[in-house]
């Protein structure tokens, strides 16, 4: 993985400076909160509704060992024991004091890491497929483009008072597991006719209030002209995004307004201009930065086989693991989904245990996934059994990948200012009535996601089912949703009718799924099955 | 304290800057002043005869001022280019490599915290025309030095 050189370390030690000097002029009183707010925020720090929180980035999702490790020891120091895994492939701390903040970011920088532009009006952390460097299907492995990019966007002068803020999202595989076209840019590293990678740009897509998928602009930006194209996509909308309304401030709004076509005319103008200002960095930095990401030296001739005697492990083997590009290995996601627990949640000691694992198991490696999970990306077979019996005996050996139980959920009214209604407990509650049931192993692939509000940190129109707490009248409401995805096939699900309360909205899910399996033809998941019957024998199920 | 940061040797131009509305009515102004819905690029036929560039904050959150000036510098505009309104010091470094070279901060700065925010950053990551070399840049010639 990436290492900082004294240039990076430089940078990440004098943005801590320089929030410590921001931080005690803002105690002194030097700094109204109005203007301390913007630089809080691009250091991560949101005011809560009852503390701070502090947002750490993890570009692209990618963490080592030791990171991960300080990772725990942040939450036993500066919190109450527990880290909060996001969508964003990054982890937030729910209970931080503003005089501790700059003394936690020197922290993180100890070990090459910051909480830089992860809120605020600006360029965001970079998300990528977290199974970059592992999955067999890549094209090309996407996180030395992630990396170019991160390094472009920390900082950028030009481009730290956007109208709103802005999510890049690279990926490189024909699979998309990264939502890239529910990002306000998504990149997918392609290869033309020549054998050449390039970048096709897909801009203006994003979830929240007017949720919308990214149309493409541009097939084949060339690699030596990445930053360049990013840029221009950048200037046009900074000089010509909304200001008036922050909820129509974001660039799905503006490429909407305009149309693809007269936003990709400014573009293409803008991007024209900028490749005779040689703000490209030369092809030797990508090179530079790919030697981080070279395979680690994995051993040849390992066998396949895996005893599934133990049926626990058979269990988990099958729903949590996933097969690596190279023979003998595996990929493992570690589940944080336990029935009845706290979506993304773990605690000091689980954080620990995972960057153990990671060390010893994973050539000292782990990866964030934004439906909130950790991939031990580098796996020997031969290991699988031990890694299991080490995950079960700490709590984190749920076998539910990908299933209902593995739910999507942003910290809602529990935490969040901003919420309408309480994610957390209608999770809780999902996971433990199809745990009950046992319906979770025969529904298969479904995803479930829940936002506490309409801003869908949440994903919920995203998912297969999703979710959306909103405030009817003072009480919490729980609209439904079906038929959304954020794979290949990136689609919005759609409401289903009026709301329910927090037991109705479980009820209406577990009867959308009894639909499915009523209805479903051989091999058809949930989402297929909705596309091939439609939302009325759903909504027939569930209010009739 | 502070009331005009100024980053340049000559003289400073004492004529009012005009709105470019008026700017194209009496087009011999040497001095303009951008306001964040106008466009730069206006400006660009006329950078010759104009001396000193203003560009309005009226609020710090608002960013376009920052794509104007490096618009104005790509163009070749090499007279004073100066951030008025609701400039902050937190902002000073990033106004400097967008291509500012004088500030007229509606409230003034305290001089040690504008000093501070000036020598903060040792390097910058992106090339934007204001004569830094990035990163990525050092580490090349670093690594053709050997």
């Amino acid at each position: 993985m990436y290492r900082y050189d004294h240039y990076d370390q430089a940078m990440v030690d004098s943005r801590v400076e320089e929030f410590r000097d921001q931080t005690r002029r803002r105690l002194e009183g030097k700094l109204s909160e109005d203007q301390f707010k913007p630089l809080r925020l691009q250091n991560g720090l949101y005011l809560q509704l009852h503390a701070y929180m502090l947002r750490v980035a993890i570009p692209y999702g990618t963490l080592s060992g030791a990171q991960m490790h300080a990772l725990a020891d942040i939450a036993g120091k500066y919190d109450r024991g527990y880290g909060h895994f996001t969508t964003r492939q990054n982890i937030q701390y729910n209970w931080i004091k503003l005089e501790e903040a700059p003394d936690l970011l020197a922290d993180l920088a100890r070990v090459e890491m910051h909480a830089i532009q992860t809120s605020g009006n600006c360029i965001r952390n970079i998300s990528s497929d977290q199974y970059a460097g592992a999955i067999a299907d890549e094209i090309i492995d996407p996180r030395p483009y992630a990396e170019l990019l991160r390094q472009w966007s920390s900082f950028h002068p030009e481009f730290l008072a956007l109208p709103r803020k802005f999510k890049i999202a690279v990926i490189a595989s024909q699979t998309d597991r990264a939502a890239m076209k529910l990002h306000d840019i998504g990149i997918r590293m392609v290869r033309n006719d020549a054998g050449e990678i390039g970048a096709a740009f897909y801009v203006g897509g994003g979830m929240g209030r007017t949720p919308m998928i990214a149309p493409c602009i541009r097939e084949f930006v060339p690699v030596d002209q990445l930053i360049t194209y990013s840029e221009a996509c950048l200037r046009v909308y900074n000089r010509y995004g909304r200001r008036d309304n922050k909820y129509k401030a974001r660039i799905k709004i503006l490429v909407h307004e305009l149309g693809r076509e007269e936003y990709t005319r400014q573009v293409e103008e803008e991007f024209a201009h900028l490749l005779t200002q040689g703000i490209e960095p030369p092809l030797a930095e990508l090179e530079r930065i790919a030697t981080f990401f070279a395979d680690p030296p994995f051993e040849t001739g390992l066998a396949d086989d895996v005893d599934r005697s133990d049926p626990g492990f058979a269990l988990w083997l099958d729903r949590n693991t996933l097969p690596h590009k190279q023979p003998g290995y595996a990929i493992a996601v570690i589940s944080l989904k336990p029935v009845g627990g706290i979506p993304g949640d773990a605690s000091v000691e689980q954080m620990h245990l995972m960057a153990d694992l990671a060390t010893r198991y994973s050539f000292d490696e782990c990866r964030v996934t934004h439906a909130q999970n950790i991939v031990l990306p580098h796996v020997r077979k031969a290991d699988l059994f031990a890694i299991w019996q080490q995950l079960e005996a700490a709590g984190l050996g749920a076998a539910n990948l990908d299933t209902v139980e593995d739910i999507i959920a942003c910290p809602g009214l529990d935490y969040c200012s901003l919420a309408n209604a309480r994610s957390i407990p209608v999770a809780q509650k999902i996971s433990r009535r199809f745990a009950d049931t046992g319906k979770t192993a025969e529904l298969g692939e479904l995803k479930l996601k829940i936002s506490g509000c309409i801003n869908a940190c949440g994903h919920h129109h995203a998912g297969h089912i999703g979710i959306l707490g909103v405030d009817r009248k003072g009480t919490e409401n729980y609209q439904l949703l079906l038929g959304g995805s954020e794979g290949d096939d990136t689609s919005l699900g759609k409401i289903t009718g009026p709301g329910f309360d927090e037991d109705g909205i479980v009820d209406a899910v577990e009867r959308a799924t009894d639909v499915y399996l009523a209805r479903r033809q051989e091999g058809e998941r949930f989402l297929d099955t909705y596309r091939r019957v439609g939302i009325d024998a759903f909504k027939e199920a569930i209010y009739g | 304290m502070v009331e005009l940061l100024r980053f340049r040797e000559d003289e400073p131009v004492a004529d009012p800057a005009v709105t470019v509305d008026s700017f194209s009515d009496q087009s011999n102004a040497s001095a303009v002043r951008l306001e964040p819905g106008d466009d730069a690029r206006d400006l660009l036929p006329f950078l010759d005869q104009l001396r000193l560039v203003e560009i309005n904050f009226p609020s710090f959150g608002d960013g376009r001022g920052y794509s104007a000036a490096r618009i104005l510098r790509e163009a070749g505009f090499d007279g004073e280019l100066r951030a008025v309104g609701d400039v902050l010091v937190d902002q000073l470094s990033h106004m400097r490599r967008c291509g500012f070279d004088s500030f007229a901060p509606e409230k003034p700065f305290n001089p040690a915290d504008a000093q501070a925010a000036l020598s903060r950053w040792p390097q910058a990551y992106q090339a934007t025309g204001d004569g830094r070399r990035p990163i990525w840049a050092l580490r090349h010639d670093a690594q053709s030095n050997g």
